[in-house]
């Protein structure tokens, strides 16, 4: 087969560029340490976290404390984040490690905070697990990316993400139930 | 001769798989232009917020999948026609074209039932508000699954016409080289078998009877896994038409030939190895999927870039070598010696620019980890509005301009409309999808009737979000503008009564480098199609085992209403 001088030149160009793209990305996983959203979540019944009878702390959505760590549950529904939705924020504080487990009681959702690398499909009968440290306190906007139904363009909402210091004042709204959490807000006004 | 003149039958199926293509076209584009008024807030007249995704799954399923097969149903006829120099055997090709056309019509009945109160028939609200992507458990209409497994088996058939064509050409012509177009349409034929088996067993086997009620639960996962086993090659369906365009129609018209044949030839059997085994770059996000698949899908979609490049390499060489028979001269000079105000000519090149930018931003989808930033942000349709939506459907309209006379012995009118036109859609584009990129770097959600919040508000990057969201509605409306351009053009041409001689013809000039000095092993279909279903094995084999292993429809979820 007869190929040009040009051709070869452009080839070797063009693999190199693929293999440097495909370097660039195993540093990310390995070097910065960048991981994917993968199937340790493991499986749930979707019907069971519909009539919130799964036995697991997705029953009662909200932050806990399991072995020293944040871990955040939340329950994607049509067409709410429980909790995150309206008045009803994922609070967590600022440069701890939070673990989110996420996963949907009805069709398949997204749950993406905005600007950040928590990127994540939400799919009935499995749980999405991800983990992150906000460095920066502040409010960041929660979104719901994949379409779930007529109303998908109201289901967004919040993750405040609180200095360390004042979060501790709070440790009582931990692993309580999100209304609560909303009553103890309003008293702390 | 002319096409239409050697090959009448032919050249009868032609036009009316165009025809079906373009009101497709029309119509997609109609509630292209609806969306772009609506989530931008510029106008929300025409539809509600929920019928706002009525109107979403008409423009995917219309233009991705009807416009687009259809189009490509009717290039291949010809394309094989014309290299083979034969009519197709007009039975098979007629019982696709109906096929598909049932098809077509049932999913589109099933759509629009969503805008007019979604009527009970047989039992099941008439509806599909289920996006392009139908992922359960969203229910459709059976109706919608039925339509669409029609279309994919009609397009099975498509390809048995080409495949006998080439049979027939083979027992009067023993030991010659498959023409070159013949042979982009069947290396294009065989990746599409391989890869709707995904789509064919997720509806045919699933989606059908859970929507009748014969099966209580589908497993999402799987489902959508399934989907994007042939998601991604779909793709590949449109673009490897368009570089069958590229490769042998738009050296021609540059006033040159192919660079050449072996290199195309390599390009193609490069896409049917390496287009299926890479679905899970679609789903880098998705739960219950071991990171290592992730990572070998990742590394295959980067080796797809080859091919990609390469034909960057040939398409420009053939074309500065067309430029220079124009007595161009100089190093980028030469730019300046091509037909610009040709049409099929001026399309082609912008779709093949806007590729070109269009390839940039899909290196971002695959990058495994920088896909977190962007993915399922409106940075995706900003993506594939330039490659399907422009590499594809650009290059369809404009090689129209130079096919349509031929396929029905008409000159072309409106020659002023169609030399604006591809300048038009390059412009609405470029607008559109440069705002769609930035505002997905901001984090705006794709598939969203109204992209904001009551808890918070999105910050603009490079530029505000209101200038974005003028942008997208001032692009989309130009958009919707070009498209009605072409329109006018092929309605005004196709009506018009034949006279005079046509300027064009289907010849295609020997490539600089031919057939003789490619391999043949490149022709040996059983071997490419033995290793890319071996690749697939190894992509998809151990997590679609580990998906089924616990029951092919559990985790379950029942039908849940949109």
């Amino acid at each position: 087969m007869q190929v040009h001088r040009f051709e070869k030149v452009w080839l070797g160009a063009a693999l190199l560029l693929i293999v440097g793209f495909i370097a660039t990305i195993a540093y990310g996983s390995v070097g910065v340490g960048v991981g994917m959203v993968d199937d340790t979540g493991g499986q749930i019944s979707a019907e069971a976290v519909q009539n919130g009878n799964t036995d697991t702390q997705f029953d009662d959505p909200g932050v806990v404390k399991e072995d020293g760590q944040y871990v955040v549950y939340v329950v994607a529904r049509q067409f709410q984040f429980v909790p995150g939705t309206g008045d009803t924020p994922i609070r967590v504080p600022a440069g701890a490690n939070v673990t989110f487990k996420v996963t949907s009681a009805d069709v398949t959702h997204g749950f993406s905070v905005v600007e950040t690398n928590i990127n994540t499909m939400v799919i009935p009968g499995q749980v999405s697990e991800v983990s992150a440290r906000f460095n920066e306190p502040g409010t960041y906007g929660l979104v719901c990316h994949e379409y779930c139904g007529a109303a998908h363009h109201t289901m967004g909402g919040s993750v405040e993400v609180v200095p360390p210091e004042e979060y501790d004042m709070q440790q009582e709204n931990i692993d309580q139930s999100a209304d609560d959490a909303q009553a103890q807000e309003e008293a702390d006004q | 001769m002319v096409f239409v003149d050697s090959y009448p039958k032919t050249s009868k199926l032609v036009r009316s798989e165009f025809l079906v293509s373009f009101i497709a076209l029309g119509i997609g584009a109609l509630f292209g232009v609806i969306q772009a008024l609506h989530r931008t807030g510029v106008f929300r007249g025409f539809v509600s917020s929920a019928d706002y995704y009525t109107i979403l799954t008409g423009h995917g399923v219309l233009l991705a999948l009807v416009f687009t097969t259809f189009f490509i149903a009717g290039l291949f006829t010809w394309a094989v026609a014309n290299s083979l120099e034969r009519e197709l055997p007009h039975r098979i090709a007629w019982s696709a074209f109906w096929i598909m056309l049932t098809g077509t019509v049932l999913a589109a009945v099933s759509i629009i039932g969503g805008i007019v109160g979604s009527p009970s028939i047989l039992g099941h609200d008439l509806e599909a508000d289920v996006l392009f992507t139908f992922y359960a458990p969203m229910k459709a209409h059976p109706a919608f699954y039925i339509g669409a497994a029609l279309i994919i088996v009609g397009s099975w058939v498509a390809g048995l016409a080409y495949f006998k064509s080439l049979w027939e050409w083979r027992s009067e012509n023993p030991g010659e080289r498959i023409p070159l177009q013949t042979f982009m349409v069947l290396t294009t034929m065989l990746m599409w078998y391989i890869s709707t088996i995904g789509v064919a067993v997720e509806v045919v086997a699933f989606l059908i009877p859970w929507s009748l009620g014969l099966i209580q639960n589908v497993d999402p996962l799987l489902t959508r896994t399934l989907f994007w086993y042939f998601g991604h090659p779909v793709v590949y369906f449109w673009l490897m038409p368009a570089y069958l365009v590229w490769y042998t129609i738009l050296p021609k018209l540059a006033g040159g030939r192919l660079f050449s044949d072996p290199l195309a030839r390599v390009v193609f059997v490069a896409f049917l190895l390496l287009s299926t085994p890479v679905g899970f770059h679609h789903q880098y996000t998705d739960p219950g999927i071991p990171s290592g698949y992730k990572f070998i899908a990742m590394t295959n979609t980067m080796f797809l870039l080859l091919p990609s490049l390469l034909t960057a390499f040939t398409v420009v060489a053939s074309v500065e070598h067309g430029a220079r028979q124009r007595g161009a001269k100089g190093y980028l000079s030469w730019l300046r010696n091509l037909p610009w105000g040709k049409p099929a000519f001026a399309g082609c090149m912008l779709a093949g620019l806007m590729f070109a930018a269009g390839g940039f931003s899909g290196m971002i989808n695959a990058g495994m980890n920088i896909n977190y930033l962007i993915h399922n942000t409106i940075w995706v349709p900003g993506h594939f509005h330039l490659t399907v939506g422009t590499a594809f459907a650009l290059t369809a309209m404009a090689i129209s301009y130079w096919l349509v006379p031929q396929i029905t012995g008409k000159k072309l009118r409106q020659r002023t409309i169609a030399t604006l036109q591809p300048y038009v859609w390059f412009v609405g584009m470029a607008v559109m999808s440069n705002a769609m990129h930035r505002a997905g770097l901001a984090g705006i959600p794709r598939r969203t009737a109204e992209p904001t919040y009551d808890e918070f508000a999105f910050e603009g990057v490079a530029g505000t979000v209101g200038e974005m969201r003028i942008q997208i509605a001032i692009g989309g409306f130009l958009l919707f503008v070009g498209a009605a351009m072409f329109l006018i053009v092929m309605a005004d041409t196709l009506l018009a009564r034949r006279g005079g001689t046509l300027s064009v013809n289907g010849h295609i000039p020997e490539p600089l480098s031919g057939a003789d000095h490619s391999p043949r092993i490149l022709d040996n279909y059983k071997l490419w199609t033995a290793i890319a279903l071996l690749l697939i094995a190894i992509a998809y084999g151990p997590p679609l085992a580990s998906m089924v292993a616990d029951g092919l429809f559990a985790p379950g979820s029942p039908p849940i209403p949109v």
